[in-house]
């Protein structure tokens, strides 16, 4: 985000501009620790024992550090009637989430190319009806996605999340190219053209080498909403093909046996980790991707 | 009435690069000083301090007789038009002008007569229910114009206030400006890049470069006696010839040698004048300024001491109307000479160039400064 | 008359011209599918007697007369109202305020940024997760504020049915009100810096530069601001099932939970997609205009 250039206004000084100062770093201070606590608490719970749980508070930093909470949420919390933690969900999350991103993004940068740079009558509004996608409350599609995806053999599947993710994710990927697109000048791909390049040699070589920018944002845009997805993962998957965030849902809410609270916040570190670690890695490219989201690039 | 301004020892850093890098600048109440100087020198980050837009990194401000470093910019008694316009785009015109009378708490009589005067005085009294979106990019202009000048402060501070009018308009609008300067009295700072606009509207031109101020002094002096080749460059359009040569003697008399391209260097005499303030020895390395204006065909004008005429091969010919200017190669460089349509010969042809040496610029190789200036020193 | 040859048939320039309209035909085709052909199917099971099994023969508006008459919808109606305004309000507020108080010049602005926004990054079973824990009754706050002197202190909103709402409101504005800060933050920064050097020249200080002149321009942002917190609220399923699994009872159900328990565990298939339509119905009459005015004002 850009920076205020204008910073150095004149402002009259005197112990009540100090005083506002003060007060607004106290302000600001006290929103980082609203926003920092429940991560502290996660994972200072995740690092006490049972008993240390039961006797300390919220707030109480673990008095004897244990990992046994992680290995237990990582390798043997019972999610369900299996007791293999959340390791074999993470590779499903994985394997949901790895192709269902490329796809998205790849179909979703050849559709925004070909809507915006060889504008075909009708494009405004095949683009329209695709972008209305993105928005729609998805329990609409609930039902007729569930018979769907048994008819093609594909409940209760991974592969079947996959065909989920993307078709429901190229609204988006397509509105994020788009509004990249729109910002290039035509004026290189008419060259181009010119020179007698068609639709894939332009795309694979002039449009795609500076999309770079628009790639990143959308691949963690798309990483992030799938990886977090519940809705799609509750509704159409089983058991043993549980995305990440089922699985979670699960070890926290199960019913039996005593309630393991340092194994649900290992457990639900474990399952946030990979966007944290992205947004952590990225988080100029995520805040992109959110305001992108406004619409409007 | 008006105030003076008073820049003393003036730096201004931003984090590690230095912008503003020592002015001393004393402007006298009610004078137009304009701030010329090429895109990024610090002509608008000058005129942010003396507004309090920005914080001086050390150095003193006074306005009147205030030192105003600490003083929030409200309370310096300016006004401020910016090349953007900066109008409030959600307020009318109206409220636009008006606004900086709310917050000073004006009575409404007072804010409806000011903004009747200063309205019609800008011929914008129709408009003053419209939104900025909805005026043109002149209309705008003088909205900006009447915002600043509706509140009738002590000094006036102007960032390129027109170089996003067209070319017509922008004459239009220089010519009014000088008319209000000359009807309120007010001091005036203008920071434009424009070097016509610096002639035209300026009392004094202040010519920075860098972050210095090269050159402070009035319009024809800068432009007949500029300090040093930046100054020289920068002012006038074609811009003086620089010729590199070495001083040398015509016989007795001095002169400067122009090396041709390996034919036989020309001996372009010195007027006494000159020479006589010239401690600089036979060999030393200079540049010869000459404007296009002091290069004519030659017997077209009357004639006067001390000039010269050498012959060249005409090589480009641009008519721009009341002038023709011909591009021909002299030593290593490419000069323009400025002649009478009239006068003008097909490209290709040797001509008869006539140079008046008393308009002569002299100016150090090395350090660029003039020598034998009458002033000297900057 | 002979026909110029020049005009004649030749595949490869044919398919060269069609390849934009070859390419995007099909994806436009999946979304035709399954978009607007499971809205249509889904609307029209509205219109059946459809229970565990679809069936196709028209029954008129009955589904919604039974939808209308569950006292459960009315509750995740009336959670809905308050869930959104709540959540949309309370947001909306820290994000100005967050806003306004970063662009003033702060030191380490990139770093609270960073802290201010990364519930972002987390899913909502997560964000629900932590929540559920420390709003816990027997171990979470209360404990802590016994702990720290206020013996009788109360607080079991989670599993009080008239207060457990207000946990998701919780949870929700923690989790989404540094998006709303990141939205401000960017409308303030592209605010022209010298509309600003010109308030400050006609004297007005932080209070009125913001009141009468930043916040009136951003006007838009609001809009859209309002607009994607509104789509996050009404779509609100995964938060509710972490938290509250939509109780106690189901006192904190929503449109999305109340449609997902009558479709996938109650299988009254017609009942769940007469909800699905009207949860449709409201972000249609949100989004569109919405989307028409932003789409037209891009000049597309
Ligand atoms: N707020 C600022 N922070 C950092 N650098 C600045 C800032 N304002 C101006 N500069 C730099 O100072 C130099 C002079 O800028 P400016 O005064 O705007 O030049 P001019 O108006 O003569 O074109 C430029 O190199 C510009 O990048
Ligand atoms: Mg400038």
């Amino acid at each position: 985000m850009r920076a205020r250039r204008i910073s150095g206004i004149v402002r009259p000084r005197g112990w009540t501009t100090t005083a506002l100062r003060g007060l607004l770093f106290a302000v600001l201070g006290l929103f980082c620790l609203y926003y920092l606590v429940p991560l502290i608490v996660m994972v200072s719970t995740s690092l006490k024992s049972l008993d240390e749980i039961r006797e300390g508070t919220l707030l109480s930093l673990p008095q004897s550090v244990t990992v046994d909470a992680w290995v237990k949420a990582w390798d043997a919390a019972c999610v369900g009637v299996r007791c293999d933690g959340l390791k074999p969900f993470m590779w499903n999350s994985i394997a949901m989430a790895v192709p269902a991103v490329l796809l998205s993004t790849a179909l979703g940068a050849v559709n925004g190319y070909a809507l915006t740079k060889w504008r075909f009558p009708g494009a405004d509004w095949i683009f329209a009806l695709m972008l209305f996608g993105a928005f729609i409350p998805f329990q609409v599609i609930l039902l007729p996605m569930a018979r769907t995806l048994g008819l093609l053999g594909l409940a209760g599947t991974v592969p079947g999340l996959i065909l989920v993710h993307t078709v429901y994710g190229l609204a988006f990927t397509t509105l994020f190219f788009r509004n990249f697109f729109i910002g290039v000048s035509d004026g290189i791909l008419q060259a181009a053209r010119i020179d007698g390049a068609g639709f894939f040699r332009i795309f694979a070589g002039i449009v795609l080498p500076m999309s770079v920018p628009a790639i990143v944002v959308t691949v963690i845009w798309q990483f992030t909403q799938i990886w977090n997805d519940f809705l799609f993962g509750v509704a159409f998957t089983v058991g043993d093909s549980n995305p990440v965030t089922v699985a979670l849902n699960n070890v926290v809410n199960t019913s039996t046996g005593v309630k393991e609270y340092n194994v649900d916040m290992a457990a639900a570190i474990l399952a946030g980790l990979p966007t944290m670690l992205v947004y952590v890695v990225a988080g100029a490219w995520f805040v992109r991707g959110l305001s992108a989201g406004a619409v409007k690039g | 009435m008006a105030s003076g301004i008073t820049l003393s020892g003036v730096f201004k850093r931003f984090g590690a690069t230095e912008v503003i890098k020592g002015i001393d600048l004393a402007i006298e109440p009610g004078e137009f000083v304009v701030l010329v100087g090429p895109s990024g020198c610090g002509k608008s980050t000058l005129l942010n301090l003396v507004a309090g837009l920005e914080t001086l990194t050390s150095g003193d401000i006074r306005i009147g007789a205030q030192v105003v470093n600490d003083v929030p910019p409200r309370d310096r008694d300016i006004a401020m038009v910016f090349q953007s316009y900066a109008l409030y785009p959600t307020k009318s015109v109206r409220q636009n002008i008006t606004f900086g009378m709310q917050t000073r708490h004006v009575p409404r009589d007072r804010q409806e007569a000011a903004l009747d005067e200063f309205s019609r005085l800008l011929q914008i009294d129709g408009l003053l229910d419209r939104k900025p979106g909805q005026l043109s990019g002149g209309q705008r202009q003088r909205v900006a114009m009447g915002r600043a000048l509706v509140r009738q402060p002590e000094v006036f501070l102007f960032d390129e206030p027109l170089s996003n009018l067209d070319a017509k308009l922008r004459i239009e609008m220089r010519t009014e400006i000088k008319k209000l300067h000359q009807r309120l009295g007010k001091t005036v700072v203008y920071v434009t890049h424009d070097q016509i606009e610096a002639m035209t509207l300026a009392s004094r031109i202040a010519v920075m470069d860098n972050g210095h101020i090269r050159q402070f002094a009035q319009p024809h002096e800068i432009y007949e006696d500029p300090v040093d080749l930046f100054v020289a460059g920068f002012m006038g359009s074609p811009p003086m010839n620089m010729l590199p040569g070495k001083l040398a003697r015509d016989g007795t008399a001095r002169a400067v040698a122009v090396e041709g391209n390996g034919a036989p260097p020309i001996l372009f005499p010195l007027p006494g004048r000159l020479a006589a303030r010239l401690d600089e020895p036979d060999g030393h390395e200079v540049v010869l300024g000459l404007r296009p204006e002091a290069i004519f065909a030659a017997g077209t004008e009357l004639p006067g001491p001390d000039r010269f005429v050498f012959e060249r091969t005409v090589g480009v010919v641009e008519p721009t109307g009341p002038d023709t200017m011909l591009v021909f190669a002299i030593g290593p460089v490419e000069a323009i000479a400025r002649v009478r349509p009239g006068d003008a010969p097909d490209p290709g042809t040797a001509f008869s160039f006539e140079v008046d040496m008393t308009k002569a610029k002299l100016f150090d190789a090395a350090s660029g400064l003039a020598l034998g200036a009458r002033t000297g020193g900057r | 008359m002979p026909v110029s040859s020049s005009s004649g048939f030749r595949p490869g320039q044919w398919l060269e011209r069609r390849i934009p309209v070859l390419v995007v035909s099909p994806l436009f085709a999946l979304s035709l599918f399954f978009v607007y052909g499971f809205i249509l199917w889904t609307a029209y099971i509205s219109f059946t007697r459809s229970g565990v099994m679809p069936v196709y023969d028209f029954d008129g508006l009955a589904q919604y007369e039974r939808l209308w008459s569950t006292p459960r919808w009315y509750v995740a109606i009336r959670n809905l109202f308050v869930f959104s305004g709540l959540f949309i309000a309370i947001s909306m507020a820290i994000g100005i305020l967050l806003a306004i108080l970063l662009d003033q010049r702060v030191r380490g602005e990139g770093l609270i940024r960073t802290i201010y926004l990364y519930p972002m990054a987390l899913s909502f079973i997560v964000t629900g997760t932590v929540w559920k824990w420390i709003l816990n009754p027997g171990l979470g706050i209360e404990r802590l504020m016994r702990e720290a002197g206020f013996e009788s202190f109360r607080f079991d909103w989670l599993i009080d049915g008239d207060r457990a709402i207000y946990t998701l409101v919780i949870a929700g504005v923690w989790q989404s009100s540094g998006y709303a800060m990141a939205l401000f933050l960017a409308g303030l920064r592209s605010v022209d810096d010298e509309v600003l050097k010109a308030a400050a020249i006609d004297g007005a200080g932080p209070w009125r530069t913001y009141t009468g002149i930043v916040l009136p321009i951003l006007r838009p942002v609001f809009l859209s601001t309002v607009i994607i917190l509104a789509h996050l609220a009404i779509k609100s399923f995964d938060l509710v099932v972490a938290l509250t699994g939509g109780g106690p009872g189901y006192a904190t159900d929503m449109p999305a939970t109340f449609m997902y328990a009558f479709a996938f565990q109650r299988s009254e298939l017609g009942v769940a997609a007469a909800s699905a339509t009207m949860m449709l119905a409201t972000i249609v009459a949100i989004i569109v205009p919405y989307l028409y005015s932003e789409l037209r004002q891009t000049g597309r």
